[in-house]
């Protein structure tokens, strides 16, 4: 059998390292040895798809909960998955979750004394199209504070989680918005040396695909690793 | 160069299963499905202090050593409904559990077989990415001597934290335990893929 072909890697500082201590909770629960590198082999460029429609209707739609609308301000969160090679990643799923408008999460740990909003879940998952595309319609998140340091803040963001067409492509991130003051002071989004890495986790505000009278539009492209040109040679 | 840069990973925060843990994704077979074993495991940070907010995710073969891909070239035969993803949050005390069957031998690179294994994704609040790492049955002392991921390991001790022991059984459920170590003396075995 002729060897499978693998996927790049990704350059080191496009991802942040295991410890940066800015994010205290990275101190013990980083490894201490270096990972040891494997070629890839079937285990790694194979991974779970989801082509057995399993979603419900409406799991796009974080705004509306039993028929009843969210507080906030209504937004479209689309883009596309494209690989490194601008290919289009098909029937992958993604999947979010974020806080209220207020920036409460609906989750017994959250102590946030703001209000929990009965009308507003925050989870939502999608599976792309055959050209890659996704939309979710949810409310725009708020700013909420951690205990990370004094007077810390997290810059308003949608978790997502997106697997891609293997087990090396998996990636769960975090989207953010344009121009927010908070950027400047939150570890978890400076953990990313590398600057344009770091941007492109910033969503685009997208007047085209705004909706008249009812909802602002911000656009998020996910990028995949590509795979290598050529088979892996002993 | 690409022409596309990739999207850079973030934490997935402490407030993960509002978005990721729904349905029985520990369940990558039901439990009465011939072959069903069990993975009961607690992840661990640098003091021993167990997780409560992490997510283990399983990848793997069938019984006859086939992944349900499309890039999977092998004759080895699909089984109908399976599909070889196991997702589980670990609670408050750290601990984490899938039921699977344990996946057939798939081949390796330049004529190897691998022994049967689970690739494993780790995420947690306080993981910027996830780790990756594998899961080995103790059980499999050939396959095992055999699989050239364990044996690029030149540490034993390194190596043995990718083997999954087996324990007494469960209401005649094989069992197997295995602990994710992120730091610490007992520090996992984990890999840049
Ligand atoms: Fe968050």
């Amino acid at each position: 059998m002729s060897e499978p072909v693998g996927y790049r890697r990704d350059s080191q500082d496009e991802h942040p390292p295991a410890l940066y201590e800015g994010y205290k909770s990275t101190v013990l629960r980083s490894p201490k040895r270096l990972p040891i590198k494997i070629n890839h082999t079937l285990t790694e460029i194979t991974g779970p798809l989801f082509g057995h429609g399993k979603l419900q209707p409406g799991e796009d739609d974080l705004s509306i909960e039993n028929g009843e609308e969210a507080q906030g301000q209504r937004i479209f969160v689309s883009g596309r998955v494209l690989d490194e090679d601008g290919r289009p990643v098909p029937r992958t799923l993604i999947e979010i979750w974020q806080c209220n408008a207020a920036g409460r999460y609906r989750h017994p740990i959250d102590q946030h004394p703001a209000p929990l909003d009965p009308n507003f879940v925050g989870q939502g998952r999608v599976v792309t199209s055959d050209e890659g595309e996704y939309k979710f319609t949810t409310i725009k998140p708020g700013a909420y504070p951690w205990g990370n340091h004094y007077n810390a803040w997290r810059p308003a963001h949608i978790h997502f989680s997106l697997f891609g067409p293997a087990f090396v492509t998996r990636v769960i991130t975090q989207m953010y918005f344009p121009d927010d003051p908070l950027f400047l002071f939150d570890p978890i989004f400076n953990s990313i040396p590398d600057e344009s890495a770091r941007q492109r986790l910033v969503s685009k505000f997208d007047l085209d695909s705004t909706k008249p009278d009812f909802a602002l539009s911000f656009k998020f492209n996910f990028i995949v690793r590509g795979r290598d040109a050529t088979p892996f040679e002993e | 160069m690409s022409e596309f840069g990739i999207t850079a990973s973030q934490t997935v925060g402490p407030f993960l299963k509002i978005g990721l843990a729904q349905g029985d994704q520990e369940y990558v077979v039901a439990e009465n499905v011939k072959g069903a074993l069990r993975i009961d495991g607690h992840v661990y940070d640098g003091q021993g202090q167990p997780v409560p907010d992490a997510m283990i995710e399983i990848w793997q073969a069938n019984i006859y050593g086939k992944y349900d891909h499309p890039d999977d070239p092998t004759d080895a035969e699909l089984v109908k409904s399976f599909y070889g993803f196991g997702r589980s949050c670990t609670d408050k005390n750290g601990n984490f559990f899938f039921v699977t069957v344990k996946p057939g031998r798939v081949v390796g690179l330049g004529n190897t077989l691998q022994a049967p294994h689970l690739a494993v994704n780790v995420f947690a609040r306080g993981m910027l990415k996830q780790q990756v790492t594998r899961l080995y049955f103790s059980d499999e002392i050939q396959a095992n001597s055999e699989d050239p991921v364990l044996n690029s390991i030149d540490d034993a001790g390194v190596r043995d934290t990718l083997v999954a022991s087996k324990v007494n059984d469960e209401n005649g459920m094989p069992c197997y335990k295995f602990n994710i170590h992120l730091q610490g003396e007992m520090e996992t075995a984990f890999f840049d893929v």
